[in-house]
């Protein structure tokens, strides 16, 4: 297959949040910037975050950043950066007002400053009390941000291909990065960008468990793309996870459910949380609950066919209180559980939600791996970058601010790396001939493995083996399955091999992603011997910040995991030392 | 006249979503072997799936009504999904 190849400045990969924020800091700036997306730019999965973007303005009453930084160490159960950290809340203020003059319809108070909710974690005064910081446009705050920012990039004149995939990083001997390769959905073209710089935006991938709130288009692709470029990867154990999604369908059913007198019970009908968490009972806190929603499935008394999840019993409620008490709640369940709850309870399961590590950045964006520190014209943002901000455990609302705050520091790095250096590195011969040969392997397979059916086998791996509590002989079990299905990924085939829009295609090659983000996922959280915020191990309850209080780093090549210190030194303020989490 | 095969496709493609509610609905509206389409209801469909994603789950949902008849028929498929 010919490869032709385009010339540019910047190549982007993702126009969500971080991807759009990033490409506006350059194109403005007068570069030419390309920006590749899978799927149209606001059709990102930013679209769907509805809580708000946090940033300690004080428009609600008093607030100060180091209040924000605070809870955001905590929250990372102090595994994040704190350089990062201190940089990420100093700066969020400056940020949200930036993005509220690039036209963000924020709710707003009387007074015409920008209105803010309350939101789990935040709190004022280094924990004494709740405090509203979250910065909303009503329930659409991710879809008004993708507009507001895509608006902009059109004025800027950033180019963007949309419908392309990119599928391998292209570098050169010495590491530099020099751009990616990508297909062109309408045409089955491969293309080989060629940049100064790359940057990836490319999101999280959450669809590597069965149950997942992520929409299907996110699937890994660039922390795939780096882990086979020889990229190590940060903290992929760490996955948040919300108790109560759809069992298979992953949308969520908001705790309110159980505030207003849901209840849990396993295949025996079982009120099984009376166990437990006696006093609190169905109302304990998220990591609790969780947690007994885990161990009843291992245990076997999972409800179904395949004892694979949890009830949540509404009936006793009444018709009335359900439609009244819980607008959509009905809807929902009819409409993705199949079940009407005001007569059958709720198929439920720990449902993972949100990706903490990922590619690891410093908080300038800049790429930085053990061999050489920063790699020569490569940058990460937003969800599939690892700064580390959110270090165990993610805060409500910090992710919009990370895309924000990440999106604009790694477009200003770009900005400075090609003031020395002006020129594109020359391809090596062999350039995008990795992704050729994948392509030319899939095309080529015959009566191969069906792509459904071993991300089926993937996803379902991950979800009992690694979900939201883990147990060590499910872990080993894990990594075992893991591993053993690498001959059926090398052997995945397509019927389809036509060259336009082939859906078959794109998604045997986003299965290759998904796949390198399982399998960093599953060996990480075997070998951390601990509980830290997200990570929960059965065998190693507590935090163990002696042996563990460092990142994890996987490399693709044998499984190898390798580790770097936790930077617990802010860049101005003091640091704040690690104690238990108790909220 | 049936809807183009590589048409087709590309509103398959379009069908991948931001929002998950909407992954799902769609994946059902596609499941095998797939939905009769003829260029017409290809036309609403892609209309459809030009909005935004938060418009399009209001109408699939059925928390706002239908204003334009010409896409009447293939919402009320991706409702049935
Ligand atoms: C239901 C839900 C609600 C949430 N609510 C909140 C909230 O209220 N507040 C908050 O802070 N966070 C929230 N989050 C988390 C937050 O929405 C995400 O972490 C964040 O939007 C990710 O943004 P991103 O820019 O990193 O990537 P995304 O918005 O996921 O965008 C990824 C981009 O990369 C492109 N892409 C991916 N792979 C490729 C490829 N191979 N080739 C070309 N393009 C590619 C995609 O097309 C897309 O444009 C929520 C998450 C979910 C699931």
């Amino acid at each position: 297959m010919a490869l032709s190849i385009r010339k540019f400045d910047v190549v982007i990969v993702g126009a969500g949040g971080s991807g759009l924020r990033a490409a506006l800091e350059l194109s403005s700036a007068g570069l030419k910037v390309a920006v590749l997306s899978k799927v149209f730019p606001t059709r990102s999965h930013t679209v769907a975050a509805q809580g708000g973007v946090g940033a300690a303005l004080g428009n609600m009453g008093e607030d100060s950043w180091q209040w924000h930084m605070y809870d955001t160490i905590k929250g990372s159960d102090w595994l994040g950066d704190q350089d990062a950290i201190e940089f990420m809340c100093r700066t969020a203020p400056e940020v949200v007002i930036e993005l509220e003059h690039f036209g963000m319809p924020f709710d707003r108070n009387d007074n015409g400053t920008i209105y803010q909710r309350p939101f789990g974690g935040h709190s004022a005064n280094f924990g004494e009390k709740p405090v509203q910081r979250s910065c909303c446009a009503a329930d659409r705050t991710g879809h008004a941000m993708l507009h507001a920012l895509y608006q902009r990039n059109v004025y800027a004149r950033t180019q963007f291909f949309v419908e392309w995939m990119a599928l391998d990083l292209v570098r050169d001997a010495e590491g530099a990065v020099l751009g990616v390769t990508a297909l062109e959905m309408e045409t089955g073209q491969v293309v080989l960008f060629h940049a100064k710089a790359t940057l990836f935006a490319t999101g999280g991938g959450g669809r590597i468990f069965h149950s997942s709130t992520n929409a299907f288009i996110n699937t890994g692709d660039g922390v795939g793309m780096a882990a086979r470029a020889g990229i190590p990867l940060e903290d992929m154990e760490f996955w948040q996870f919300h108790p109560t999604g759809v069992a298979g369908a992953g949308v969520l059913i908001t705790e309110g459910v159980r505030g207003e007198g849901g209840i849990l019970l396993n295949k025996n009908g079982e009120r099984f949380m009376e166990r437990y968490a006696p006093t609190m009972k169905d109302l304990a806190s998220r990591d609790v609950v969780s947690r007994a929603m885990a161990t009843e499935i291992k245990e076997g008394r999972g409800a179904g066919e395949h004892a694979d999840h949890i009830l949540l019993k509404l009936d006793h409620l009444g018709p009335e209180v359900i439609d009244k008490r819980l607008p959509g709640i009905r809807e929902i369940a009819i409409k993705f559980a199949n079940v009407d709850p005001i007569k059958e309870p709720i198929p439920v399961v720990p449902t993972c939600h949100y990706q903490m590590g990922g590619i690891p950045t410093n908080y300038r964006g800049e790429v930085i791996v053990p061999e050489g520190g920063a790699v020569p014209g490569f940058y990460a943002a937003g969800e599939c970058g690892c700064a580390s901000i959110h270090g165990a455990n993610r805060l409500g609302t910090n992710s919009l601010t990370d895309l924000l705050v990440m999106g604009r520091s790694a477009g200003m790095s770009v900005l400075e790396y090609l003031k020395g250096h002006g020129s594109h590195r020359p391809l090596p011969n062999d350039a995008g001939e990795n992704a050729l040969a994948r392509l030319a392997r899939l095309d080529g397979q015959q009566g191969g493995e069906d792509v459904n059916e071993v991300r089926g086998e993937i996803q379902r791996t991950m979800q009992a083996h690694c979900g939201v509590f883990r147990f060590p002989d499910m872990l080993a079990q894990g990594v075992e399955k893991i591993r053993a299905l690498e001959g059926r990924m090398a052997r995945t085939g397509i019927k389809d091999k036509s060259m336009v829009f082939n859906t078959a295609r794109i998604e045997a090659l986003e299965l290759d992603n998904i796949y390198e983000t399982a399998r960093a996922t599953m060996v990480c959280a075997q070998a951390r011997e601990e509980s830290r915020g997200a990570h929960d191990r059965a065998d190693f309850p507590k935090r163990d910040d002696e042996k563990w209080l460092k990142h994890s780093l996987w490399y693709k090549a044998g499984d190898r995991l390798a580790y770097k210190a936790v930077n617990l030194k802010p860049l101005t303020v003091e640091s704040i030392e690690p104690k238990a989490r108790v909220y | 006249m049936p809807l183009d095969g590589r048409e087709r496709e590309r509103l398959r493609w379009r069908s991948r979503r931001g929002l998950l509610e909407l992954d799902l609905v769609l994946q059902r509206f596609w499941s095998p072997p797939g939905p009769d389409l003829d260029e017409a209801q290809g036309r609403a469909l892609a209309r459809l799936l030009a909005m935004p994603d938060n418009d399009l789950l209001d109408l699939v949902m059925d928390r706002v009504p239908n204003a334009d008849p010409a896409l009447e028929q293939v919402l009320v498929r991706l409702k049935a999904a």
